[in-house]
């Protein structure tokens, strides 16, 4: 329960970058943490205790395996993730070329 | 349990640091710091799939930060600069949203009984059926590569869809009239 409840607020403090940071970088790095909680907080949940990876011949009685389903969910998730954060990157290079800053507030300046 | 509360409050403290720290560069060093200690922790959970796919996109993720913070600047030049009554406004919302987020966040997370569970009807039939109906001795491939190879197909869509918008944002001259 501690484990899920610290994955918590590892999303709480990439969700406190994204609204209050006003710079990019930031926000992108805030972006990452919450996926890595998030991802995070899927393993946990496919984990019991003394379980062994779900790699294996054959169901051997009287031991625990994790449960193989949210984990290759996470695997697509952590790939999609690169991607996003590489978007996200080249759009904050290209802003970046334009105004000469990282700063969200003279974004906001611009007009048309 | 004990190392993984370990783990995560080292996350938690990075995640700070990177979150707050002035220096853009050190910045996206703390957060590879985060994303190893969850390809570790991956590894004690007992995903050992995870924790390889995790470090190779890990590696890449920060060469990515690393490459734009290269070619611009590393100062971040927004901090130190004093709050107006909007922001106050900003922070005192998220702080409501972080009370009701964890409070809800605990309720349903009780009821799903982390940790002691038996496995779902599905993960049993992928452990037990797994090998018989794929071939594949590693269920975590057997699932993305057989029983939701569709899923793969999307990601595959999605991550091919991301490069296009990187090459489209990225080329240094737009199209001749």
């Amino acid at each position: 329960m501690i484990i899920l409840v610290a994955s918590l607020i590892l999303f709480l403090v990439g969700l406190y970058a994204i609204i209050t940071k006003r710079n990019m970088i930031k926000v992108a790095v805030g972006f990452s943490l919450i996926e890595y909680s998030v991802n995070f907080l899927f393993a946990i949940v496919g984990f019991r205790p003394g379980a062994l990876p779900p790699i294996l011949q054959a169901v051997e009685v009287g031991k625990v395996y994790s449960d193989p389903l949210p984990q290759a969910l996470v695997l697509t998730a952590i790939v999609i993730g690169l991607g996003v954060t590489a978007f996200m990157l080249s759009l904050i290079l290209r802003l970046y070329n334009r105004i000469g800053s990282f700063d969200l507030e003279e974004i906001q300046r611009l007009k048309g | 349990m004990l190392e993984l509360i370990v783990l995560l409050i080292f996350m938690i403290a990075a995640g700070i640091v990177a979150v707050e720290i002035r220096d853009l560069l050190a910045s996206v060093i703390a957060l590879g710091a985060v994303g190893f200690a969850v390809a570790i922790g991956f590894i004690m959970l007992a995903a050992p799939d995870l924790a390889i796919v995790q470090i190779v996109i890990e590696v890449l993720s920060v060469v990515f930060f690393v490459a734009v913070i290269l070619k611009t600047t590393h100062v971040d030049s927004t901090l130190g600069r004093p709050y107006k009554g909007e922001d106050v406004f900003t922070f005192v919302v998220f702080g409501l949203f972080a009370l009701a987020f964890v409070y809800f966040g605990v309720r349903l997370l009780i009821n799903l009984a982390p940790m002691s569970r038996e496995l779902g009807q599905v993960a049993s039939h992928y452990l037990t059926q797994g090998l018989t109906e794929t071939g594949a001795v590693n269920r975590v491939t057997s699932v993305v590569l057989d029983y939701r190879a569709l899923d793969t197909l999307g990601e595959a869509t999605v991550l091919f869809t991301a490069v296009i918008g990187v090459l489209a944002v990225l080329r240094l001259e737009g199209r001749k009239k």
